[in-house]
């Protein structure tokens, strides 16, 4: 069986002009299975994000491949995406950029809508899927709370009945309150719609409740991954050690993070 | 996650870029000069084509407030015939540089590349002469007409609409809300309309509002030149050309070189509450572009 989405050796350079070329990405393998939450760690820098981009095919490959179902993951330039990749499907960081200020919620939803075609769920059940009320889809973006718009984000990605949902970060710039609701939720929506999932996160803790698999990345590769808990509960890299330590235990102690 | 409906008042309420005295200032000189120019035929002047030679040269008096010309026409009717086609080429002239300046700009911010350089040198090449030097020489080719001065200025004046667009277009395209459109299939078009647009659409009304008192102030210039309007149309420009050779009769160019200075005031004062009403920063014109 071939896996939803396999990144082989996949590497990202950026040329800096009068310095080094930075490898951003550097021959990164991994794999995400049908059905399944992968999720990928690693602190800020260390290109995650960066990866992420590359699999919807926003950055180009300075190496590597990144295959969707066996096909390759072609860059997007000025066309119209192809159809086939718009099963790959991304959830921003910040859910105050990722939406357009100036259109109703309900319209941007059914942007995604019409990519699934016929047999789409509705926008009032999709925002029912992300715990919002169906008279969301009349107001406007700035109506709405961060964890409310990183909702309405999430719906109109799963509108287009993605195959794959990637979430960059979809966690990072809300209240730690809602951190594990709106990572528990995504996890949710994409398996209930049999999509795989591709969380992206700097928050091992969070991460380790929604991810079937953790892969650890840290400048540009990838040091370790295997299932959650095995990652978890004993760590191989140092790397994954030092972020596990630096997770706040709530003992009113306080801890630093060992460097 | 429960969703209160927010009373529908704003529609009520004066809008806040109206709400500053200059704003104010500004529409009431503005809307007054448009009522001038809707209501001319019936507010009882004289023809403003009407000669008279034996009145040639007359001091304001109460017959003739604002004195005649040489020609014995009253100027007071002159000047308020004037309006009617200053005003409407000046809208005409700004509406033209938008659309023409935003498309050629939003095209050449969007697309990048070969397109983009060849419609930025292009107007590069426009910047490369004074405006009103380049307009002489458009308008002197294409022959003294209004409408062909229209043309001259729109020939030089969309190239600023075009780089402001650009730059903003630039912005707007690595916005989140535009990549999450192109991810669900957006062509460059589609995206351009739907996502990039509408979100720099207000800095380029405040641009062009702004602009139409240098338009106002570059047609009177042409036509001043003799290269706008053509006698004997009551025209500002023109009308102040016959002025300036007549010392002693200072009311000829007095009175219309007042009314298009209040014009220009007027539209300036409302494209300035404008740009402070819609852009506090002034900075970072894109919306969505900070948290």
């Amino acid at each position: 069986m071939t896996a939803r989405l396999s990144i082989e050796g996949a590497s990202v350079t950026y040329r800096q002009p009068g310095r080094n070329v930075l490898t951003a990405v550097d021959a990164v393998d991994l794999e995400v299975g049908a059905g399944e939450v992968v999720g990928l760690v690693g602190e800020s820098g260390c290109g995650k994000s960066t990866l992420a981009r590359a699999v919807c095919g926003l950055e180009p490959l300075a190496g590597g491949r990144i295959l969707l179902d066996g096909e390759p993951v072609e860059k997007l330039g000025l066309r119209p995406r192809d159809p086939r990749l718009r099963r790959i499907q991304m959830v921003f960081q910040n859910p105050y950029a990722s939406l357009n200020p100036r259109r109703r919620v309900g319209a941007q939803i059914e942007d995604g809508r019409r990519v699934a075609g016929g047999g789409a769920p509705t926008v009032a059940e999709l925002l029912d899927s992300v715990g919002l009320d169906a008279s969301a889809g009349s107001r406007y973006p700035h109506e709405f709370s961060g964890g409310q718009r990183q909702r309405v984000a999430i719906a109109r990605a799963m509108a287009a009945g993605p195959d794959l949902l990637i979430g960059d970060e979809p966690i990072a710039s809300l209240d730690a309150s809602l951190q594990a609701r709106v990572a528990a939720l995504m996890r949710r929506v994409a398996l209930e719609r049999g999509a795989s999932l591709l969380f992206i996160s700097h928050d091992l803790a969070v991460v380790r409740v929604i991810a079937d698999r953790i892969a650890v990345m840290q400048a540009g590769r990838i040091v370790e991954q295997g299932p959650a808990e095995q990652v978890w509960a004993s760590p191989q890299h140092p790397y994954t050690r030092r972020l596990l330590a630096a997770i706040p235990i709530a003992d009113g102690l306080g801890r630093l993070p060992a460097v | 996650m429960t969703a209160v409906q927010l009373p529908r008042r704003r529609a009520l309420r004066v809008p806040v870029a109206w709400r500053r005295p200059a704003a104010i200032a500004g529409s009431v000189v503005l809307l007054a000069w448009v009522l001038v120019a809707l209501l001319d035929p019936l507010l009882g002047l004289q023809d403003p084509l009407q000669q008279s030679v034996g009145d040639a040269f007359r001091a304001p008096s109460a017959a003739h407030p604002f004195g005649t010309d040489a020609l014995g026409r009253d100027v007071l009717s002159r000047t308020l015939w004037g309006v009617r086609s200053s005003l409407p080429l000046a809208v005409a002239l700004v509406a033209g540089s938008l659309v023409v300046g935003s498309v050629l700009g939003a095209v050449a911010g969007y697309l990048g590349g070969a397109v983009d350089e060849v419609i930025m040198r292009i107007a590069d090449l426009v910047f490369a002469f004074p405006t009103i030097i380049l307009a002489m020489v458009v308008a002197a080719a294409l022959g003294p007409s209004l409408l062909n001065a229209v043309v001259a200025l729109l020939v030089v004046s969309w190239p600023n609409y075009a780089r402001v667009m650009r730059s903003l277009v630039l912005g707007a395209r690595g916005q989140e809300y535009v990549v999450a459109g192109r991810l669900l299939g957006a062509g460059p078009f589609t995206s351009l309309r739907r996502d990039v647009l509408p979100n720099v659409s207000a800095p380029m009304l405040v641009l062009a509002m702004l602009d139409f008192g240098n338009q106002i102030l570059l047609l009177a210039g042409l036509s001043f030149l003799g290269l706008g309007a053509v006698p004997p149309t009551p025209e500002w420009g023109s009308m102040v050309a016959d002025g300036v050779t007549q010392f002693s009769s200072w009311w000829l160019a007095t009175f219309p070189g007042l009314a298009i200075f209040s014009v220009v005031v007027a539209f300036n004062l409302i494209g300035d509450s404008l740009r402070d009403a819609l852009d506090p920063r002034t900075a970072g014109a894109v919306q969505g572009s900070s948290i």
